[in-house]
């Protein structure tokens, strides 16, 4: 006889290994939302007047700031490794001179790239002396 | 069995991660470390007249709004399935909290950018 | 000369999780204590307890070589092929054996595979010609850059590990599931198939590319490195800019999906 038995699912899968790197990788979207937020704050302040934007440049020098944009660069740092060891995947197998091209050129090409995109931003904003 | 919208929704994350890991250390670090605290940057920089104009100007509209609006997309389209991998409500009350909030940022973006005129 | 300690033997506690329809109303884990060999395999040890112990243990398995995705199965909770998986003689912890996770269980260890079956008879798993072709015209000539786009699709052997290891086929049974995105990229990927359109049908929707969140556990389990999250994802690309591009006049766009 047929009685196919089909087990439940636990619940918490994505707190546990192996899912749990999978659900730490996207928790780096709420730095990014958040740090959003931050900025959407400052405009809003900027649309306001000069008092409320001189608060906000305040509230960035706190010491809660600091902390909370260490955080936020270490999430974003985590979000480049991430971003660009997945990117390979969504993408078509690369077959170059006839052959296959590993994924992890692909991120290491991708890395290079944003280091090269953020270290020219931080030249801009180190060079620019208004 | 019809279509999904997902890829409106998709592309969007897409886009707001592709920005955020070529320019997103960068921006934390200048915005929120380095301009603050004055440490290798001229604070002036972001200062209130340098700022405005920045923002008056089409162009900074333009950056201004693709990375506050795609950032916050991204990080609606992430947290919406977490939130669902982690059982915390119905799939339609998540989507609409989460691109409901993206949409709300989106919209307060656009605003406040037409408030500070050209 | 062997040296004394391999003669020695050593026994292994197996606990399996077993379910007779006929007699238990859920699964219950079973107890056996087995010789074994450094070298012996799960699949080996299942079948001495079989063979020796009770003959009432039913499994799954064909080839003992990692070719026929027969014997699939949850090995101290990871999803791998018994035949390939060594026991860890000599390790004092009980080793634990499951049937695949997320399938309904049959029997003990085997599971049911009917929906999976169904998932890839509906992708159109054959070759879709551009024009139909008679033997006469003879063979497709096919690059080897053309074969490397899609090869690795190919070795998939059906085994339904990648299945045990998504999350999201848990969470949704009707997700058309990694080895059914493989096999439809496998095609999508040929460079004589033109049927493109037709499988794209079945990825544009909810249970199709959607479904998947980009875990990539499946790829990471998958035997034979077929890389079906790849197939998955890269889908996930083809789907969005055609949820765009399909206003876009037809003439000058590639049947071909690859």
């Amino acid at each position: 006889m047929r009685r196919p038995y089909l087990r439940p699912i636990d619940s918490l899968w994505w707190a546990k290994p192996p899912y749990l790197a999978y659900t730490l990788r996207e928790a780096a979207g709420i730095a990014i939302a958040a740090y959003a937020l931050v900025l959407l704050a400052g405009v809003i302040c900027l649309a306001l007047d000069e008092n409320a934007y001189s608060a906000w440049l305040r509230f960035l020098a706190s010491r809660w700031s600091l902390a909370l944009h260490a955080i936020f660069l270490i999430a974003m740092l985590f979000h480049v490794w991430t971003w660009f060891a997945i990117m390979p995947k969504t993408m078509p197998r690369l077959v170059i001179g006839g052959r296959y091209v590993e994924p992890r050129f692909i991120t290491a090409a991708g890395i290079v790239i944003a280091a090269l995109a953020s270290f020219v931003l931080l030249a801009i904003a180190l060079w620019v002396r208004p | 069995m019809k279509r999904s919208v997902t890829p409106v929704f998709w592309l969007m994350f897409g886009a707001g991660g592709i920005i955020a890991a070529l320019f997103g250390p960068a921006l934390v670090l200048i915005t929120g470390l380095l301009v603050p605290t004055g440490v290798g940057v001229n604070p002036a920089i972001m200062d209130y007249v340098h700022t405005i104009a920045f923002a008056r100007h089409p162009l900074g509209k333009l950056v201004l709004l693709a990375v506050i609006s795609l950032f916050a997309w991204h990080g609606a389209e992430r947290i919406y399935l977490t939130l669902k991998d982690m059982h915390l409500g119905r799939k339609l009350t998540l989507a609409w909290l989460s691109y409901g909030s993206a949409g709300a940022v989106t919209l307060a973006t656009a605003a406040a950018l037409l408030a500070i005129g050209f | 000369m062997m040296a004394a300690e391999s003669t020695a033997e050593r026994r292994v506690t197996i606990e399996v999780l077993r379910y007779r329809p006929d007699q238990d109303t859920a699964p219950v884990i079973q107890a056996y204590e087995i010789p074994c060999t450094e070298d012996m395999s799960v699949l080996q040890a299942l079948q001495y307890i079989k063979d020796h112990v009770d003959g009432t243990l039913s499994f799954r398995w064909s080839c003992r070589m990692a070719i026929c995705g027969s014997c699939g199965m949850m090995i101290d909770g990871k999803p791998q092929l018994a035949c390939q998986t060594i026991l860890r003689a000599g390790d004092a912890r009980p080793l634990r054996i499951e049937p695949l996770k997320h399938f309904p269980i049959e029997r003990d260890l085997v599971v049911t595979v009917s929906e999976f079956v169904s998932k890839i008879e509906s992708i159109y798993p054959f070759i879709i010609p551009k024009t139909p072709r008679t033997p006469a015209e003879g063979e497709y000539l096919q690059t080897p850059a053309e074969l490397a786009r899609f090869e690795n699709f190919t070795d998939c052997i059906n085994c339904m590990l990648c299945y045990a290891a998504c999350p999201q086929f848990g969470e949704n049974p009707d997700f058309l599931g990694p080895g059914a995105f493989a096999l439809l990229q496998r095609y999508n990927g040929d460079s004589r198939d033109a049927g493109h359109d037709k499988r794209m049908a079945l990825v544009h929707t909810e249970n199709g590319a959607w479904s998947c969140t980009a875990v990539g556990y499946c790829s990471d389990v998958c035997p034979k490195h077929v890389d079906p999250a790849n197939a998955v994802n890269q889908n996930k690309t083809n789907s969005a800019l055609d949820f765009f591009f399909r206003f876009l006049p037809r003439r000058g766009r590639s049947e071909r999906g690859a």
